[in-house]
């Protein structure tokens, strides 16, 4: 089949035909140039690569690149393309290239960083906060936590029961739900062992290390107020267990008023489904709660009149005090902020205007106020809040300054609309001692040093 | 090279518009989502399908019969297949029943890898320590094992059910979860060491643990004015 058969004119334009045509010219080439280590590249991308050409379609011979251009070289979610030297002078890749799902650019790195635990199988994935822009998280870096792998599921023969304390036990397929009224929030899941290396000590050098365990996503799912409804949850029902598909089979107990109130059955994150690490393909979304009680790959809903107690709230995520007793069900995130830029382990190149900005969130609503301060807490000065300002979402917050090149210490501290003002650690310390683990939501300090270098400390 | 071929057939096959050959071919075995469809005339892609309610295929509940007439009624057979929780009053504690020494040689067989023989955990596994501990947890070096801070056995059964051994999670049958919660509460000196002590769904829901009086409802905000 000649080239022009295959473009015929009837279909494609003279200049589309030419282009088309250079570009299989060019893929012959370059896969003769290739043919050696072309078997290790080919693993790279495969996915990809395949998708691309085979739903090409009208990409008119672009996608054929992609097997050539993918690099093992590229950042994750990246695909290298060769730098145009004036890209005013030829013509751009062709739509559809990357195969129609997009791809970041390849001058972008920022990836999840995983906390070294001994096991990779129970592990979690910080979102690299000090890049981040506006309040939404990419779903690709929202901070990840599972306790037994992340399960292949697929979604057709995927079923959430409800049963227990309820008139009419029920049985939903995903369809299901997706066929319910549906609601999207846009909510930030903190773990609530995030920071929980920073009680005694600074200890990890980034935001990304202290704070990362939080990020915001839009949810879009069935209230779980709906599907009760539907199934008539009995009046002594007090709780219900939410249980995961996963090797865990991880449960938490869940009061019903929350259930009741603004939690969601979510299929979907920022537009699409859930990413399968995030639960895919439904989790419990219960706004404001400690990150562990959002279980994913969501498959039982037992209602009751007791808590069940489980493994994970007896003896992982309860808060051990200094009397030896230990608090449990702490589900609520109390207000807590951070100063993303400048912070840890960046180096300001030289004295003058920086915007200083950082992300602040409740639990318990929205957040009403923060305040910045560049000299360790001596005098504080209001940020202005970047909209929208949602309840149980992250919040931006700006504040200009500009740095003589003296020694500096910021600190951001944020109210809520419950008028909790996040407390400094030493005021946690006092209360809580050192053995806590969880829900530390202390001010934090980035230390400026004359030469430019930011360092967690305790200040 | 196979791939590289595959790919350039699939390229010209992706340029002229055809799909792929046959072995690409799209059927019901399929564990990856279907590659969408184009549409007659305009070529666009095929939105995506309705979902379709599970009532309308099993026809249990006709739409004006609940809100929405979506999901079904599930049965107590459904129900009974992964309803697997325990609860602290013995509520979901399965029928059967295990000894301490029939615990002790499980234990050996699919504990001890992880947990150590003497059920002291190992931690470059990540496996926690199941006993000791005790009058620890006001201390500098709190220890929190199923001895030390667990305040139900329920809550043991549960996950070791539901969850262990990691390798191979949800394979121990009731009765060796019985056996292995009668060794492991033994051994941490809640429950008896004689060979023949045994546990069952009745007697299990009586053990007292150590730090059953250890938990305080969240008292929270406690600090923040």
């Amino acid at each position: 089949m000649s080239e022009t058969e295959q473009f015929p004119a009837t279909l494609y334009g003279p200049a589309e035909r030419h282009m088309a045509e250079s570009l299989i010219e060019i893929e012959r080439q370059a896969l003769a140039e290739n043919d050696e280590d072309c078997d290790c590249k080919d693993g790279m991308f495969t996915g990809l690569t395949r998708r691309g050409l085979l739903m090409g379609g009208v990409a008119l011979g672009g996608s054929a690149l992609a097997g050539s251009r993918a690099q093992a070289e590229a950042p994750p979610g990246a695909i290298e393309y060769d730098v145009q030297p004036d890209p005013t002078k030829e013509q751009g890749r062709f739509i559809l290239d990357d195969g129609g799902y997009g791809s970041r650019s390849q001058f972008e790195n920022e990836v999840r960083w995983r906390y070294p635990t001994a096991s990779l199988d129970s592990s979690w994935s910080m979102t690299p906060l000090a890049s981040g822009q506006g309040i939404m998280t990419p779903s690709g870096l929202h901070f990840e936590r599972h306790h037994a792998g992340i399960p292949t599921i697929d979604p057709r023969t995927h079923e959430l029961i409800l049963h227990g304390m309820v008139d009419q036990p029920m049985r939903f397929t995903v369809d299901d739900l997706k066929r319910l009224p549906a609601v999207s929030k846009i909510h930030f899941i903190e773990c609530s062992g995030n920071g929980l290396t920073e009680w005694a000590k600074p200890t990890l050098k980034t935001v990304q290390g202290t704070h990362g365990l939080t990020s915001t996503s839009e949810w879009t799912g069935v209230r779980l107020s709906t599907l009760l409804e539907m199934a008539g949850v009995q009046d002594t029902a007090a709780w219900i267990l939410a249980e995961g598909a996963d090797a865990a089979v991880m449960t938490r107990s869940v009061p019903i008023d929350k259930a009741m109130d603004d939690a969601i059955v979510a299929y979907a994150q920022n537009g699409e489904a859930l990413r399968p690490e995030q639960g895919y393909p439904l989790r419990l979304l219960l706004p404001g709660y400690e990150g562990n009680t959002h279980i994913k790959w969501l498959r039982r809903l037992d209602v009751s009149d007791k808590p069940f107690m489980t493994r994970e709230e007896t003896s992982k995520y309860t808060d051990l005090m200094p009397d030896g007793t230990a608090r449990q069900f702490s589900l609520e995130m109390e207000a807590k902020s951070v100063i993303t830029f400048p912070s840890g382990a960046m180096k300001l190149p030289r004295a003058g205007f920086y915007e200083v900005t950082g992300i602040a969130w409740s639990g318990r609503g929205t957040i009403t106020r923060v305040e910045v301060s560049t000299d360790g807490g001596a005098t504080w000065q209001e940020a202005a809040l970047d909209g929208p300002v949602l309840p149980k979402c992250h919040t931006r917050f700006r504040l200009p300054w500009t740095w003589t090149g003296e020694e500096a210490v910021l600190q951001s501290r944020t109210v809520d609309e419950t008028g909790y003002v996040q407390p400094t650690l030493e005021q946690l310390v006092e209360v809580r001692g050192l053995k806590s683990v969880y829900h530390l939501n202390a001010i934090q300090s980035w230390h400026i040093a004359p030469d430019g270098e930011v360092t967690n400390v305790h200040a | 090279m196979f791939t590289r071929n595959l790919t350039i057939i699939c390229a010209m096959g992706a340029l002229t518009g055809a799909l792929a050959g046959p072995a690409l071919a799209q059927d019901d075995a399929r564990t990856v989502a279907a590659l969408p469809e184009t549409l007659e005339e305009t070529g666009e892609r095929a939105p995506a399908q309705v979902p379709q309610s599970s009532a309308e295929t099993v026809g249990d509940i006709a739409p004006t019969d609940n809100a929405y007439g979506v999901g079904q009624p599930a049965s107590e057979a459904e129900i009974a297949a992964i309803d697997i929780d325990v609860m602290p009053d013995g509520r979901g504690l399965p029928e059967g029943s295990g000894t301490y020494a029939e615990g002790e040689g499980l234990y050996e067989e699919v504990c001890a890898a992880c947990h150590g023989s003497d059920l002291m955990g190992v931690s470059e596994l990540g496996a926690p320590q199941l006993i000791g501990g005790r009058d620890t947890l006001a201390s500098d070096k709190p220890v929190k094992t199923v001895e030390s801070y667990w305040p139900y056995a329920s809550t043991l059964f549960d996950y070791t059910h539901r969850a262990m051994p990691m390798t191979e999670p949800g394979s121990l049958t009731a009765d060796q979860v019985y056996a292995i919660s009668a060794y492991i509460l033994g051994q941490a000196g809640i429950t008896g060491t004689e060979p023949d002590t045994v546990l069952d769904a009745a007697s299990m829901a009586k053990v007292e643990m150590p730090n059953a009086d250890g938990f305080v409802a969240d008292p929270r905000p406690d600090v923040g004015e």
